[in-house]
């Protein structure tokens, strides 16, 4: 029973992780006595568990999640949204309109082809599409501001750990700033400079996501930036 | 009057219409390589910013750019599978890429070439984790030099990882063939037009196993045990340059501020098992 | 050309808003173009080449000379074919298929600032009378796409024909037998497109992927070495007046020389 690489260790889908029984976590597949890698990432070793952080995965959505995403399909009821992920996501008219309504009803009135949108992920149906609401404090029509695209893995890092990266962004910038678990964030800022430093520091988030130190060099970085735009 | 050197006499009997054997008078390679030597190899992951994966490859002379998209919803959505994703494959070559110039519309070559690409590559691929979608890889030859298909599937499988579709090993490529009775790895346009067979291999590196295999020409079956054996040490040789690539995105490129917005930050250490702060 | 074929409200309000404010939403003036490579002679293969870079938008222009039969109408002159391939791998929302109408365009605006401006000495792509010509293939080669695709593509194809040669061939007896020799391909004129487009009541150059999804109008003028205009193209649901024209043309004709320099190599 041996683990193969240290802690925190870059891997490639084929490395083998583990050799022997452990509880395995996501990015890996056992195969024989052996626990491999599936992405390129960190592996993560604790006493039960191996798994590997993936530094580059495309979105898969869970229930919970809340997404931004946009309306790109309207029929019989239902919205279809793109969040980025392998399947776009559905809303019926109960997700999106909280009073009873009548069966002809307008959905154009609510979101339209073209629309932005933050919604949460309540369901998945029997074809595992995910199903989305806009019912709830914070979700519905987006009508301001721009989406900056991130590796929806290194979401987690631009939160930081209980918010504490993104409410010192949103702190230093004075911008507002939603978050989208599809790797897509909302900026909507006092000006131009301001916004755009937002958008400088999500960029850096992306390449440096796996180092250590972040939140207080990422604070320097704005710091530095709002003393050169004076 | 001293004997000029003869050419090494073969016993192997060349079928008929093959081109003649080059007259050399010892199996040096027409690049002074050695039998089992690659020709020059450098890739780079993550060239193309539209792609969800791209890698770009140079092999020999072969300039290849592969980019995937997906998971990603299928169209038509008939042609879906209910329990897995499809794998696409499309080899393209640019009308610029060959001598003399070819129509940008697919040949059979190339279809035959996306076929066996998509059976090289599935194997590694975990299909039945994205029901009903598509993941599709685009292949564009900018220049060929002999090998494309087995210089494809090596950028393929990068771009995949690349992506973070999940799979199960990389898969690696080499070709080895057959040139006046000797076997040699990696063979180049030349070597390619004059020899007297051409296998191509693709290997899952970790797992051990063979994912393509063809062959055309004339081989014994030792021959081709051979010929395998020392293609799959090709694909080894390959297997390391791919994990380069994919590793230099992250690995050994230190975080650095560009000049305009500060200077240089310190070289950070190696991250430690600490909390992020 | 978007990512996805519908053209997301918030993207059209923001941009607009920013224009409207002198900005563009990547900081850029109006007049200023991203930052523009060319890199000549880098495949060799071709008889000619270029890689060009500006933005993220990312091209190859191969030239090959090949040889065939000249047109019945003109037996003493080569020929021009140019090609544009809007790549699967430049864009998410590009399928691989027969070509779009906007690579078609692309390819014939392209097409028509090299013929009209009379580039190559087609006289001089003669080999036998009647008989056999040069053919000189221009493949506009996509692998990125972020806008723009027909002021780089302008712009990379006389890269590429400056630095292309031809081979050399000797006529005996009506028949040409190549003499291994190569020579330089004569490239008489230099011109260069130069698109800009309307959003709005907003004029500028050099739109990205995002603004040409949002833009009402595109006037592509091709201007030659001397200020003279060569091909105009305009496309677009929009119309345009006089005076928006002549708008379009002087903000056009300034940036000329800036983009040729890059393309002859300065």
């Amino acid at each position: 029973m041996s683990a193969n690489f240290q802690d925190r260790d870059l891997v490639l889908p084929g490395d083998v992780l583990f050799d022997g029984r452990i509880r395995t976590g996501e990015n890996t597949y056992r195969s024989q006595e052996k626990v491999y890698a599936t992405r390129l990432g960190l592996v993560n070793y604790s006493p039960d568990n191996v798994s590997v952080t993936a530094l580059s995965t495309g979105y898969v959505p869970l229930v919970g999640d809340v997404v931004i995403g946009e309306v790109v399909d309207m029929d019989l009821g239902e919205w279809r949204i793109d969040i980025g992920a392998q399947d776009q996501a559905v809303m019926g008219i109960p997700d999106a309109v909280d009073r009873p309504f009548r069966t002809d009803y307008v959905m154009t009135r609510v979101l339209d082809i073209g629309d932005t949108l933050i919604a949460k992920i309540v369901d998945f149906d029997r074809r595992r599409t995910p199903v989305l609401s806009i019912l709830g404090p914070g979700l519905g029509k987006v009508y301001d501001g721009f989406i900056v695209h991130i590796t929806p893995s290194k979401i987690p890092r631009l939160i930081g750990k209980k918010g504490s990266m993104i409410n010192m962004i949103i702190k230093e910038t004075g911008c507002r700033v939603a978050i989208g678990q599809n790797g897509r964030v909302l900026i909507s800022g006092p000006n131009r400079e301001r916004e755009a430093m937002v958008v400088k520091v999500i960029n850096k988030i992306e390449l440096e996501a796996h180092t250590s130190g972040l939140t207080n060099r990422t604070q320097e970085f704005l710091r530095k930036l709002k003393e050169i735009s004076k | 009057m001293s004997k000029k050197p003869i050419a090494k006499k073969t016993t192997a009997r060349k079928p008929a219409g093959r081109p003649r054997k080059p007259k050399v008078d010892s199996w040096k390679r027409a690049d002074g390589r050695a039998f089992d030597e690659l020709r020059t190899l450098k890739i780079e992951s993550g060239v193309l910013p539209n792609a969800d994966g791209s890698a770009y490859i140079e092999m020999g002379r072969n300039k290849i750019l592969a980019g995937v998209f997906g998971p990603r919803e299928m169209h038509p959505k008939h042609n879906a599978k209910p329990n897995e994703a499809v794998l696409r494959c499309r080899y393209h070559m640019a009308p610029f890429s060959v001598d003399p110039r070819r129509s940008p519309a697919p040949s059979r070559r190339d279809q035959e070439i996306s076929m066996v690409m998509r059976s090289a590559l599935e194997p590694a691929v975990f299909l039945e984790r994205y029901p009903r979608a598509s993941i599709d890889v685009y292949i564009e030859v900018l220049e060929a030099d002999g090998g494309t298909r087995c210089a494809s599937i090596n950028a393929a499988a990068v771009a995949l990882v690349d992506a973070g579709i999940p799979m199960r090993d990389l898969v690696a490529a080499c070709a080895v063939g057959k040139i006046e009775d000797k076997l040699i790895l990696d063979l180049g346009d030349y070597e390619d037009k004059k020899g007297q067979s051409d296998m191509p291999v693709a290997y899952m590196p970790k797992l051990g196993k063979v994912t393509l295999l063809q062959m055309d020409g004339e081989m014994t079956p030792e021959e081709a045990e051979s010929a395998l054996n020392l293609a799959i040490e090709g694909c080894k040789k390959v297997y390391e340059v791919q994990r380069e690539a994919l590793k230099k995105k992250y690995g050994i490129d230190q975080p650095q501020d560009k000049p305009q917005d500060l200077p240089p930050a310190e070289p950070e250490e190696e991250p430690k098992k600490e909390e992020e702060s | 050309m978007s990512k996805n074929n519908i053209v997301s409200h918030l993207k059209q309000k923001k941009i607009s808003e920013v224009l409207s404010t002198g900005k563009r939403m990547d900081g850029r003036a109006f007049g200023e173009f991203r930052e523009l490579t060319i890199k000549r002679n880098v495949l060799y293969k071709s008889e000619g080449s270029a890689e060009v870079w500006l933005g993220k938008t990312h091209i190859m222009v191969g030239v090959k000379v090949g040889t065939g039969t000249p047109f019945e109408d003109t037996p003493n002159e080569g020929v021009l074919m140019t090609n544009a391939e809007f790549t699967p791998i430049a864009n998410a929302a590009w399928e691989p298929g027969p070509p779009k109408e906007d690579s078609i365009e692309l390819a014939r605006v392209v097409d028509r600032g090299l013929r009209s401006a009379e580039v190559l000495n087609t006289s001089e792509l003669n080999i036998i009378s009647g008989k056999l010509v040069n053919i000189v293939f221009v493949d506009l080669y996509v692998l990125n796409y972020d806008g723009n695709l027909i002021d780089a593509c302008s712009a990379g194809a006389i890269a590429a024909l400056m630095g292309a040669k031809k081979p050399v061939y000797n006529v005996v007896e009506k028949e040409a037998k190549p003499t291994g020799e190569k020579v330089p391909l004569t490239v008489r004129k230099k011109p260069v497109a130069i698109s800009v487009i309307k959003i709005g009541d907003n004029f500028i150059l050099d739109p990205t992927a995002d603004e040409e999804d949002v833009m009402d109008a595109r006037l592509t003028i091709t201007f030659e070495e001397n200020g003279g205009i060569c091909t105009i193209q305009k496309s677009g649901s929009d119309g345009l007046t006089v005076d928006e024209i002549k708008k379009c043309i002087n903000m056009a004709q300034e940036k000329a020389p800036q983009i040729r320099a890059k393309a002859i190599g300065d």
